[in-house]
Formats: structure tokens, C-alpha cells, sequence
């Protein structure tokens, strides 16, 4: 190796450790908010030293909410969650099959429906916001699950990685499958299903994320607040009007917030970033 | 497109894409097409006839200083956010990838904004910049710097410009950290051998060799600050002060359900259309064949 020593290495882990630390100052702000009492949050200058109202603050965001907000975040982690859950296991199952078909069988039409999916790429939820709401709200699918997480399922990325996959698997597999006397459904369960196990963890780690994150989609579907995600919670809190914002709650729903998808990049690391870098080829 | 091996059946392959396409026809094409057809209708106060207007809408939006002062500010917008967080993550990506000890302490380290949602991150910049409370505005203050983003449009467009690079700094990072591994070592001692400098070798061989993914990244960069940050401008600033931060994306949005404006707010929506199919165009045309070395 070259030139591993000397000052450059020292300026380099600066960069490095002045990176990191500017990048988690923000979160470490709003954890110190989180253990403290009002009253010493408004203090100005607020303490950065945690104080000792963590397990109060949230339990009061879990289980009661704010006052202006009085809607448990526990009851908004779990509609977030089922949302994150069905968005990434619709994209995943709709994908794979319609992957399969496109690849492995030769029928009318396929180019055609492959261009429809290809399409879905060009035109996310921002650009078509009204005629998109217009329909779910005609198919009276507001305020609820179905109507929050199907119009969202359709994935051409997720299509377009597996199709890349199957392509790479030899003939001699599917040969050796119908030798065998095994029909296309048993070959797509027992051999492509098993054989894509990476790509689905992969996949999986980024449309989990993708579908806790969404903010303007339940922002137009969802009016009820027993519906709300855990991203919308923390708007209508903020939203206080002349009351005060309590700052401590709303801090502990932010990390609250943020906990279950980092956990998921933290933990899934390595299936993270093969997904991240895959689904964007 | 190779057909391979496979199986002929007359039913199942219609079945096995039937959930994405019918998904896709109501709720892609159909609302797609409907955005199109709005854009040439105009309805009457009252909602009760409508009419064809042609390219009026178009006419009217882009003769609306409202309007162009939204192109104006998602300009700013994206360029500041896509030129930060490129700039800010090749740093960081050329420094781990040179430091030995530590590497995947730092990627972990590095990595895990890009979980948080930009709504999320709005609110933790916002909390940081609060005029009365924030830590960073009484530092700034302290400083003889004040600070309202809720009075000044420069300093709103700056926290949303922050809170937006931060949550892509990490994105940026894998992409150029992924791309710096795949540059072979040989390449880079070679010209140490010829007797180039640290700095030499960073311009002339490894920036070169890492323009693919540079390219790739700006594009979806740009699309990210046009489209993404929807969820920061909402919670931070709502668009104001005095519409200092209405990108295109927001304007849409409040046209569309505040203001009620179907026809421009349709319009609207083409022009944004146009603008992703262009940059997805962009994106698969060029990125992999126009730039390499």
C-alpha cells in the first residue's frame, strides 16, 4: 500500500470524525430535548446534557399523546408499521410474479405490459397528486389501509431487479425442473423463490423504509386520526396553534420516529447497501 | 428482449400480471391521463360546467409571477442541495476509503440518515433552528447573527437546503464509497511508481474513473430535491416565508387541495411529469454511455 502514514492520515480521521459528529448532532439534540421537562427545554440556551424525564416523556407520547394531539404514538407506530410492512411485502410479491411472467413464458401483449410497469417509474405520487387522490377517494378506500398502502404497491424498480435476476439463472434449471415433471408454479417455488432469497432481503430493507417514510401520500388519504402514521403525528403536534408545542413529547415521538427504520439499516447493514446499489442499476 | 426457455400456457402468464398492471392502469395511467386531460379543461367557480381551453392553462401558468418565482426557488433549491451533498459525501467517501483502521465504524456511522424520513429530518434542522429555542439560533445569535427563518426567506431556503443535504449526504456516501472500492489498486500505485502525489493521483485518476457514478448521483440528486422533499419544505416552513421556499412540488400540492385550482394545478402536474420523464430519459440514455474513460 501507499502513503498510509503520516499527517494525511490524522486530517483524514478529522474529516471523518467531524463528519460523523455533524451528522449526529441533530439527533443528539433532540434526544437531550427528549429527557427533559418543558421548562428546561424552553431555558435558552437548552442544556446538551440529557436530563432525567426519558421513561416520562415516553410514556406520555406512547400511551396518551400531547394535549392539543390526544392520539397514543403507540397506536401511530402500529399503522405505520402495518403500512411499511404490506408496502414492502405487496412490492415484493407483485414483482416477483410479474417478473416471472414477463421472463419465463412467451404470451401476447407481454411487451406491451412490460412498458405499462416500465411507466410507473416516470410518474411518482408527486406529479399526479389530485387525479390520483380523485380515484382512491371514488373507490372510497380513504381512511383506510387498502387505500393507503395499494396505490403504492406497484413497483417497476422491483420488477425490473428481479427480471435482471432471472435472466442470470441457467436454462439447465428450468430443463432439469420440467424433466423432472415440475409445472411453472412448482419451478418459481421451489427454484426462483429460494435462489432470490438475497435480492427479496435486499429489497425488502429499502421499501420498508420507503413505505415508513411516506409523508404526503397518508397526508391526503388519511384525515382520521385513528389512521394516522407516526410521520403525520409529529406534523399535527407541531401544529399546536397559540399553545405551546410540548417540545419534550414531540421530541420523544420524533425518536420514536426514527428508531424502527434505522434499526432495520443498521442491523440489515450489508443487505442495505447490496439493495440500494441494485435497485438503482 | 431474449425469450428463454420456458413454459406456454394460455392463462397463467395473464394471471401473474394481473396485480401489477391493474394496479398500474388505476392508479399510474389512469390518473396520468387524467392530469393531461384537466390541463386543457377550465372550470367554471362553481364546479359545475367545464370547457376546453387548450393550452390556456399553460399560457397562465407561465405568465404567473407566483409560478416562476416556484421554478426560481426549486432552482436554488435543487442545485444548492445536489451540489452540497455531492460535494460533502465524495469528502467523506475519498477519506474512508483511505483510512484503514475503522472503515466500517465510520460507514455505519455515516449511513443510517438516509432511514430517516425528510419530514423527520425537517423537524430535527427546525427544532435546531427555532428562533426562541433552537441551540444552533442562540449560538448564532451569541455570535450577533439573528436568526429567523420565519421572518427571512434566505435563511428559511438555507434550513430547508440543510435538513435536505443532510438526509442524502449518506446515500451519496455508498454510491462514491462503492464506487472508489471498484477502482483497481494497480491503477492508483502505478502512478505513485511514476512518482504522483496524493493530490495528483485524486484529479488525474480516481475523479476521472469516478465520473459514471458522479453523473448518476447528480441526476438523482436532482430529482430527489424536486420531488423527495416534499415532506421537509411542509413541516419546516410550509412554503413561506412569503413563498421563499415553494418548490414546484409544494406549489402542486397547495394549488391542487388549498387553493383549489384544478385546471392549473393539473398543468402543473404535466410540466412536472415532463420534467421526471425527461431526467429519467437522462438518466438511462447518457449516464453509462456518454461518460467513461
Amino acid at each position: 500500500m501507499i502513503e498510509k502514514k503520516g499527517m494525511g492520515t490524522w486530517l483524514t480521521h478529522a474529516v471523518l470524525i467531524l463528519g460523523v459528529l455533524t451528522v449526529a448532532f441533530p439527533i443528539y439534540v433532540t434526544f437531550v430535548a427528549s429527557s427533559l421537562t418543558l421548562r428546561e427545554v424552553l431555558d435558552a440556551p437548552m442544556t446538551l446534557i440529557p436530563g432525567s424525564h426519558l421513561v416520562e416523556n415516553y410514556r406520555t407520547a406512547l400511551f396518551s399523546g400531547t394535549r392539543m394531539n390526544a392520539t397514543p404514538v403507540a397506536g401511530m407506530l402500529l399503522n405505520s408499521l402495518i403500512m411499511a410492512l404490506v408496502i414492502a411485502s405487496g412490492k415484493i410479491v407483485i414483482s416477483l410474479l410479474s417478473a416471472f411472467a414477463v421472463v419465463y413464458f412467451r404470451f401476447p401483449l407481454r411487451m406491451v405490459f412490460f412498458w405499462m410497469i416500465f411507466i410507473t417509474l416516470m410518474l411518482p405520487v408527486e406529479v399526479r397528486i389530485l387525479p390520483t387522490f380523485k380515484v382512491v377517494s371514488d373507490l372510497e378506500m380513504l381512511n383506510s389501509f387498502p387505500g393507503l398502502t395499494i396505490p403504492l404497491i406497484a413497483s417497476a424498480t422491483a420488477t425490473f431487479l428481479f427480471r435482471q435476476f432471472f435472466m442470470t439463472i441457467p436454462d439447465e434449471l428450468v430443463e432439469a425442473s420440467k424433466i423432472d415433471g415440475a409445472g411453472p408454479m412448482r419451478f418459481f417455488r421451489d427454484v426462483l423463490l429460494p435462489l432470490s432469497r438475497t435480492n427479496i432481503a435486499a429489497l425488502f430493507v429499502i421499501l420498508f423504509i420507503y413505505g415508513w417514510n411516506q409523508y404526503l401520500w397518508p397526508l391526503l388519504i388519511t384525515t382520521d386520526h385513528r389512521m394516522d402514521t407516526i410521520v403525520i403525528g409529529i406534523r399535527r403536534m407541531l401544529a399546536a396553534g397559540d399553545d405551546q408545542i410540548e417540545w419534550p413529547v414531540v421530541m420523544a415521538t420524533t425518536m420514536l420516529a426514527m428508531i424502527p427504520p434505522v434499526l432495520v439499516v443498521v442491523v440489515m447493514q450489508r443487505w442495505f447497501v447490496k439493495g440500494l446499489v441494485d435497485s438503482e442499476k | 428482449m431474449r425469450v428463454r426457455v420456458g413454459y406456454s400456457n394460455k392463462v397463467l402468464p395473464y394471471i401473474l400480471v394481473a396485480p401489477q398492471v391493474i394496479i398500474t392502469l388505476v392508479f399510474f395511467i389512469w390518473p396520468a391521463s387524467q392530469a393531461l386531460y384537466q390541463s386543457v379543461q377550465r372550470q367554471d367557480p362553481f364546479g359545475l360546467r367545464t370547457r376546453f381551453v387548450g393550452l390556456d392553462n399553460f399560457a397562465a401558468i407561465l405568465e404567473d409571477p407566483g409560478y416562476l418565482n416556484s421554478l426560481y426557488v426549486t432552482a436554488i433549491f435543487s442545485i444548492s442541495v445536489a451540489a452540497l451533498a455531492l460535494g460533502l459525501a465524495l469528502l467523506l467517501a475519498v477519506s474512508a476509503d483511505r483510512v484503514i483502521r475503522g472503515a466500517t465504524a465510520y460507514k455505519t456511522l455515516l449511513i443510517w440518515p438516509y432511514a430517516v424520513a425528510p419530514a423527520v429530518a425537517g423537524v430535527l434542522w427546525m427544532f435546531l433552528f427555532n428562533p426562541t429555542i433552537g441551540s444552533v439560533a442562540f449560538a448564532l445569535k451569541a455570535l450577533g447573527y439573528d436568526w429567523n427563518h420565519l421572518l427571512d426567506g434566505n435563511q428559511a431556503m438555507l434550513l430547508v437546503v440543510l435538513a435536505a443535504t443532510w438526509k442524502q449526504i449518506s446515500y451519496n456516501f455508498i454510491f462514491f464509497l462503492a464506487g472508489l472500492q471498484a477502482i483497481p489498486k494497480s491503477l492508483i500505485e502505478a502512478a505513485a511508481i511514476d512518482g504522483a502525489g496524493r493530490n495528483r493521483r485524486f484529479w488525474t485518476i480516481i475523479l476521472p474513473l469516478l465520473s459514471p457514478t458522479a453523473f448518476f448521483l447528480l441526476v438523482v440528486n436532482v430529482v430527489y430535491a424536486f420531488f423527495d422533499t416534499f415532506g421537509i419544505i411542509h413541516s419546516v416552513t410550509s412554503g413561506g416565508p412569503a413563498r421563499a421556499t415553494e418548490i414546484l412540488v409544494y406549489k402542486v400540492y397547495y394549488d391542487a387541495f388549498e387553493a383549489l385550482d384544478l385546471g392549473g394545478s393539473a398543468a402543473q402536474s404535466v410540466i412536472l411529469m415532463a420534467i421526471v420523464i425527461s431526467l429519467t430519459v437522462v438518466q438511462f440514455r447518457y449516464v453509462e454511455r456518454r461518460v467513461h474513460y
